[in-house]
């Protein structure tokens, strides 16, 4: 294989915690000061240093789409910072062999009171296009941001969904070699998102190098063959991103299906808490990974502190790229509790049995009141692993062959030739 | 890519054009000016910008370039010129405070829009990278065209003072006004360069915000737009010697009223120090770029 077109070596990145860099005046005469006294000059500690990438390499070979996964503040976006030159790195090297086009976010240096057409070329120049490209491409845009009527018109005028459209079609026809896209899909209604993640597609079957970094685990893994893991600043070289959206989802809540709580996702008012929570198998253990066809009992540890008159639960189930497998709560299924008082409580919920195959699947637990006021939103509170097992004969599934576990039979029955002449 | 004055010899000059090296610790003076060159039709859309939404909604447009001056002028001829009745070297009140103010208010323009260049392209500068170098550039270059206003407007109080006052057999217009588009130039790359300087301290230290207005008023004294060189005292007149600010406004009156204190040396010395503001200050500009992201 040629040289890779991007090559990462060793980039680390450190911020200074604190005011020192805002600096005022003051400070740096202080510094001088002490300087000029032969004094060693007062400066940040190391605990006020904070590294936001340490040692990261990695390559990229043209053509490539390469996602970049990790939890919020892992360093996604420095590292993106520093590749698209908006930051210098602290130390380290990386070559990037083509011309580079960063997206950070969409509409960049838009202006109010300039029109629709005049934002076009302003914002394209932004990102590195030519006048002359942008005349070629300038109809395709406004088309793409269905903004035709409202072209000549200030933007100020224009809906947040006209604006993003618009901001949007332009950075969609950006043709650079190297594209670097941080969660810009992330705007718009359903309908828009779908169409700049089919651009996207397009984009990245054109022969582009894309790295892409995104929450979607989704787009993730519909448009990135190979992604990289950024955690707490380092990460480990790329890999299949079906392995790093695990690794990123194990990450991201407790695995074993036991107790743990990802806590600092839940959303509580006061009224309730939730203790604890585990999963249990059909054999009764606990923490043990149901298979698909078993059933599983969800054991909540509740402890109210204020009396709730009419006590609702809701469940919801995602599998591993984010799609919900089963969204319910106990007001749809006619259930009516009586109303709970301050104390603590053990809420057992069997689900199953499950349809869904082997793999990790997160489970997000409400307790409400039946207008729909949260006492409390446990997102992502537990993880379920459906283990593997033999299913359609001897199969081992996983994702690949599909979301659920459908019985199928097959029947071949011979049939006579009048019969068939018939039909 | 060419490293023009790059202290050290980087890799990077052997690969081809379109090659980016992300690293630590570039040379202080690393401008690539090919790749400016590359981002023109951004400088002319910023400037089209800047000049779109200063005028858009005010009721008056691009008159105030002309009102601006006028105004200045008005109040300079008031209180200097009839109030406190300091000496205009015998010149006609009204064109002597014009003519300084032709050089000056193109230089007080861009130091007034320094202190913000940072602050107020932050939302560029953290999102995506292009020259940093663009667009002081840009806001140099938009200014230019309240210059031309300004400038025709002169000409015009010129040619009245000329042809209808007793006046106008003092003043004239000297062979030195051919040198227009040199000194120009001079005064587009002063006025960036100190902008340069201004708005990478105000970057560092947002004192300089408030200090700003306080230098800008001490120039201007300083400077022979109201007060001519004559009219300082012998012990002071160094300031203004040293200052390069005085050596364009004294040949702008040479030029075009015929009476200024201006000559090789003077203008000389201003080229100089205009040159060390410039390469200083497109240093520190870029240096401070670099990691501007980082600190706001």
């Amino acid at each position: 294989m040629s040289r890779p077109i991007i090559e990462v070596e060793a980039i680390s990145k450190r911020y200074r915690l604190g005011d020192l860099d805002a600096g005022s005046f003051r400070e740096e005469l202080h510094r001088l000061w002490a300087r000029v006294r032969g004094k060693t000059p007062p400066r940040a500690s190391a605990d006020r240093d904070f590294w936001a990438l340490r040692d990261v390499s990695f390559e990229v070979q043209a053509g490539d789409v390469l996602g970049v996964v990790g939890r919020n503040g892992a360093g996604k976006s420095t590292l993106l910072k520093v590749l698209s030159r908006i930051t210098e790195p602290t130390s380290g090297r990386a070559v990037l062999r083509g011309r580079v086009a960063s997206l950070l976010e969409v509409g960049t240096g838009f202006h109010q009171e300039l029109s629709g057409r005049e934002n076009v070329y302003l914002n394209g120049a932004i990102l590195g296009m030519r006048r002359a490209e942008i005349d070629r491409k300038f109809d395709e845009i406004v088309a793409f941001a269905e903004v035709e009527k409202f072209i000549d018109t200030p933007v100020k005028r224009y809906s947040s969904g006209m604006h993003v459209r618009l901001a949007f079609a332009v950075a969609a026809h950006l043709e650079p070699e190297i594209l670097l896209i941080d969660e810009v899909l992330a705007v718009g209604d359903v309908a828009f998102q779908k169409k700049c993640l089919g651009k996207m597609e397009g984009v990245s079957k054109s022969g582009r190098t894309v790295l892409f970094v995104s929450h979607n685990m989704s787009a993730v893994e519909t448009l990135c063959p190979r992604s990289i893991f950024v955690d707490h600043g380092t990460c480990q070289g790329t890999a299949p991103s079906v392995e790093i959206i695990a690794r990123y989802l194990q990450q991201n809540g407790a695995h074993d299906g036991t107790s743990t709580l990802a806590m600092e996702r839940v959303q509580n008012d006061g009224t309730a808490e939730f203790l604890n929570c585990r999963i249990r198998n059909q054999a009764g253990e606990e923490g043990a990974s149901p298979k698909t066809n078993e059933r599983f009992t969800l054991l909540i540890g509740l402890r109210v502190h204020q009396p709730v008159r009419f006590p609702v639960f809701g469940l919801e189930i995602r599998n591993h790229i984010g799609t919900v497998m089963t969204l319910v709560n106990t007001t749809e299924q006619g259930y009516q509790f009586p109303p709970m008082e301050p104390g603590d409580y053990e809420v057992a919920i069997a689900v199953g049995p499950i349809s869904y195959l082997p793999g990790l699947y997160r489970i997000s637990i409400n307790f409400e009141n039946p207008s729909g006021h949260f006492y409390i939103k446990a997102e992502d509170a537990i993880h379920l692993e459906v283990a593997s097992s033999p299913l359609y004969g001897t199969l081992e599934l996983d994702s690949r062959w599909g979301c659920v576990y459908t019985p199928i039979r097959y029947e071949i029955t011979p049939v006579r030739s009048a019969a068939l002449a018939e039909v | 890519m060419s490293h023009s004055l790059g202290i050290a010899a980087s890799p990077e000059e052997s690969l081809s054009p379109h090659e980016t090296v992300v690293q630590a610790g570039q040379p202080w003076f690393h401008v690539d000016w090919g790749e400016l060159w590359d981002y023109r039709d951004l400088i002319y859309l910023l400037v089209r910008r800047d000049f779109v939404s200063k005028y858009k909604q005010t009721v008056l447009g691009p008159v105030w370039f002309i009102l601006q001056p006028l105004l200045m002028t008005a109040v300079f001829t008031v209180i200097f010129g009839v109030v406190a009745n300091i000496s205009t070297d015998g010149l006609p009140k009204t064109l002597f405070y014009f003519s300084g103010m032709v050089m000056w208010s193109y230089f007080a323009q861009n130091l007034n829009t320094a202190t913000t260049i940072f602050t107020t392209n932050a939302y560029l500068f953290t999102k995506v990278y292009f020259p940093r170098l663009v667009v002081p550039l840009a806001t140099a270059l938009s200014n230019l065209f309240s210059f031309a206003i300004q400038f025709v407007t002169f000409l015009a109080f010129y040619a009245w003072f000329k042809l209808f006052t007793a006046a106008g057999a003092e003043i004239m217009i000297r062979p030195a006004a051919l040198l227009l588009p040199l000194e120009l130039i001079h005064l587009i790359v002063l006025s960036l360069a100190v902008s340069l300087w201004m708005s990478a301290l105000t970057a560092k230290y947002r004192d300089f915000t408030h200090l700003m207005a306080f230098i800008a008023q001490i120039w201007l004294y300083v400077t022979p737009v109201v007060i001519p060189i004559s009219s300082f005292p012998k012990a002071w007149r160094w300031v203004p010697a040293v200052n390069p600010m005085t050596a364009l406004v004294e040949w702008f009156r040479y030029a075009f009223l015929g009476r200024g204190t201006v000559t090789l040396q003077s203008i000389g010395l201003s080229v100089a120090i205009t040159v060390v503001l410039f390469v200083s200050g497109v240093a520190f500009y870029q240096r401070t770029a670099r990691t501007f992201a980082d600190t706001v």
